[in-house]
């Protein structure tokens, strides 16, 4: 436990103290935030989901943010290889597993403050906030879509030794992941194809979850999307410790 | 019990023999060298005694635990200094040290304790609380080597803990070294390709070349070996027909590249016998060094070569550019 903590201790400092990395990542939310929001606010009616558009893509944009920060989080080894640092930890009497787990905490708790700048940047755009329970939901699925994918990074960082990957993980898995995750749309205005792939996405049941939570209604069973996200959580946790545990450096 | 036992180590990189099936005792409490030229093998060896590489044969014991089978038991008892920098740049001094003992499970009380005395002890207690990135170069490895201190431990590797700093610094560790092997009692393993450093630190001396241990023994020893005195004679001639008259204070003449020297033993006698044999035999000197047997002659002695070769001084810059350029 000690271990976890010192880990995660300094994952959060360092995110703490990067200012200029937090208010980076958030332009990209915030810019998917405005221009659909109010783009489209006006010319799309989802009445049978939800008030108004802005408000069905909060909790999407929320989803995003945690997302990219996440696997940004786990991705963060990958520094840390190049730079040298791991060496020290990796040298440490301590087991790897302990290692991974501490960076994936530290990595979504990094996603989670993240998400809630934008919950609370979006207030003033006139989103209204649901009572502490529902609040609760919304916070538990940001959680989950945070370690899932924090150790997805992770996997993928163990995998690779430079920053050359970076842009490819972005473009073949990174905006995929988000593109099809019904952040930005209703799921059943999709065609056929596009509706599956978008109940293959794990962070589909990510971003309907915080919707519940946020907004009180969803498209897909709030209870489904906790199981099948948690599953997705535990599998990637053992998919990234078990990469974790076989880096060389 | 030895502090480090190495039998038949070995270590390959697909084809290529990184270690070439080395053996070596160190005793407890000594200060022991590994020197050699730009990728001899030092550094995969000390990977390997730190767990932080599988050997492809042999084995080895570290304070009696076999480094395969008891990775934790040696994690425990070993400190090391890598040889490429290991800090976090984004932390402060004292909070790289502070992960560094929660990592080792030291209690808090004598974490923060230990934590003062050695930040002390390296003269970086008033940068305690500075971003490391504002560190020099020399500040991080003084960093370095009291992090690896932190938890105590019985044996420490310092992978060529003084590369790129200046004479002053160097000196001031050289000296705090040996200061924690006397009153510590700490077994020191230290890589370096510098001689003077080799050979004012450490007991014994195992030189390695491509993988290998050439020679292996105290400085003393090693340089007796070599002569009493040697003169160093800079010319593109070599006096064959001098080699063949076997002088009898010559002990031996060897020949490198663009320079011979001459093993001798009383330089003082002579060296105008010695002048006008050259001279005699109309060898052209560019220049002459004559001194007492220093580490680079047991080096070029055993390996042919010089260890201060072309390749040692590009790696070295390249190094510091990669240290410099992390500012
Ligand atoms: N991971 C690796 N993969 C392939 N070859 C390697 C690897 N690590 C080291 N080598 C090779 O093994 C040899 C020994 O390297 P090593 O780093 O042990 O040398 P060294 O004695 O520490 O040299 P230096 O003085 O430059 O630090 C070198 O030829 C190096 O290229
Ligand atoms: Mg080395």
């Amino acid at each position: 436990m000690d271990v976890i903590y010192t880990i995660w201790l300094r994952n959060v400092k360092r995110y703490l103290r990067s200012k200029s990395r937090i208010v980076g990542s958030l332009g990209m939310p915030l810019f998917f935030l405005i221009i659909l929001g109010f783009g489209l606010n006006s010319v799309v009616n989802i009445s049978n989901i939800s008030g108004n558009y802005v408000e069905f893509l909060v909790p999407g944009i929320v989803a995003m943010s945690v997302l990219f920060t996440s696997i940004f989080a786990g991705i963060q080894i990958i520094w840390d290889k190049q730079f040298g640092f791991l060496k020290e930890t990796l040298v440490a009497p301590i087991s790897r597993t302990e290692i991974m787990l501490g960076q994936t905490f530290g990595g979504a708790t990094t996603a989670i403050i993240q998400g809630t700048i934008i919950l609370v940047l979006s207030l003033f755009i006139g989103i209204s906030i649901p009572g502490p329970g529902h609040l609760l939901i919304a916070f538990g699925f940001m959680t989950l879509i945070g370690i899932a994918f924090t150790s997805f990074g992770i996997a993928i960082a163990s995998r690779i030794d430079d920053m050359n990957g970076f842009q490819l993980i972005m473009s073949f898995f990174v905006f995929p992941i988000f593109g099809l995750s019904g952040a930005m749309f209703p799921i059943q205005s999709l065609p056929l194809l596009f509706r599956d792939l978008t109940l293959i996405d794990p962070l589909t049941y990510g971003v309907e979850g915080i919707r519940f939570g946020l907004t009180g209604v969803s498209q897909i069973n709030p209870v489904i999307c906790f199981i099948v996200l948690s599953a997705f959580s535990v599998v990637m946790i053992g998919i990234g410790a078990s990469l974790f545990r076989k880096i060389q450096i | 019990m030895n502090a480090v036992t190495v039998s038949d180590l070995t270590k390959k990189f697909g084809d290529f023999v990184a270690v070439d099936n080395i053996s070596f005792e160190i005793a407890q409490g000594e200060i022991f060298g590994l020197l050699g030229p730009n990728g001899a093998g030092k550094t995969t060896t000390i990977s390997m005694l730190a767990t932080m590489l599988d050997p492809t044969a042999g084995s080895a014991e570290v304070c009696g635990y076999d480094v395969r089978k008891n990775e934790d038991g040696v994690r425990k008892s070993i400190g090391i200094v890598f040889q490429d920098p290991s800090l976090d740049e984004e932390l402060t001094a004292g909070e790289n040290m502070d992960f560094h003992g929660r990592l080792y499970r030291i209690p808090k009380k004598t974490r923060l304790e230990r934590i003062v005395e050695l930040l002390d002890l390296v003269g970086l207690t008033e940068r305690k609380d500075d971003l490391v990135k504002t560190y020099s170069g020399g500040m991080r490895r003084r960093l370095e080597i009291a992090r690896g201190l932190l938890h105590r431990p019985q044996v420490l590797f310092l992978d060529e803990p003084t590369l790129g700093l200046d004479p002053q610094t160097r000196n001031y560790l050289w000296e705090y070294i040996e200061r924690l092997n006397r009153e510590m009692g700490i077994t020191v393993i230290i890589t370096t390709h510098y001689m003077d450093e080799a050979d004012r630190l450490c007991k014994r001396i195992a030189i390695v070349d491509k993988g290998k241990i050439v020679a292996l023994d105290s400085p003393e020893q090693l340089k007796r070996q070599v002569g009493g005195d040697v003169v160093t004679v800079f010319s593109p001639d070599y006096p064959e027909a001098l080699a063949s008259l076997n002088i009898s204070w010559i002990e031996r003449i060897e020949r490198y590249d663009g320079f011979f020297s001459i093993a001798l033993s009383d330089v003082e006698e002579h060296l105008s016998e010695l002048m006008k044999l050259l001279i005699q035999y109309e060898i052209a000197i560019r220049s002459v060094s004559i001194h007492k047997p220093t580490l680079e002659d047991v080096f070029l002695h055993y390996t042919g070569r010089s260890i201060r070769n072309e390749e040692a001084g590009t790696k070295d810059h390249m190094r510091m550019a990669y240290r410099a350029r992390r500012h």
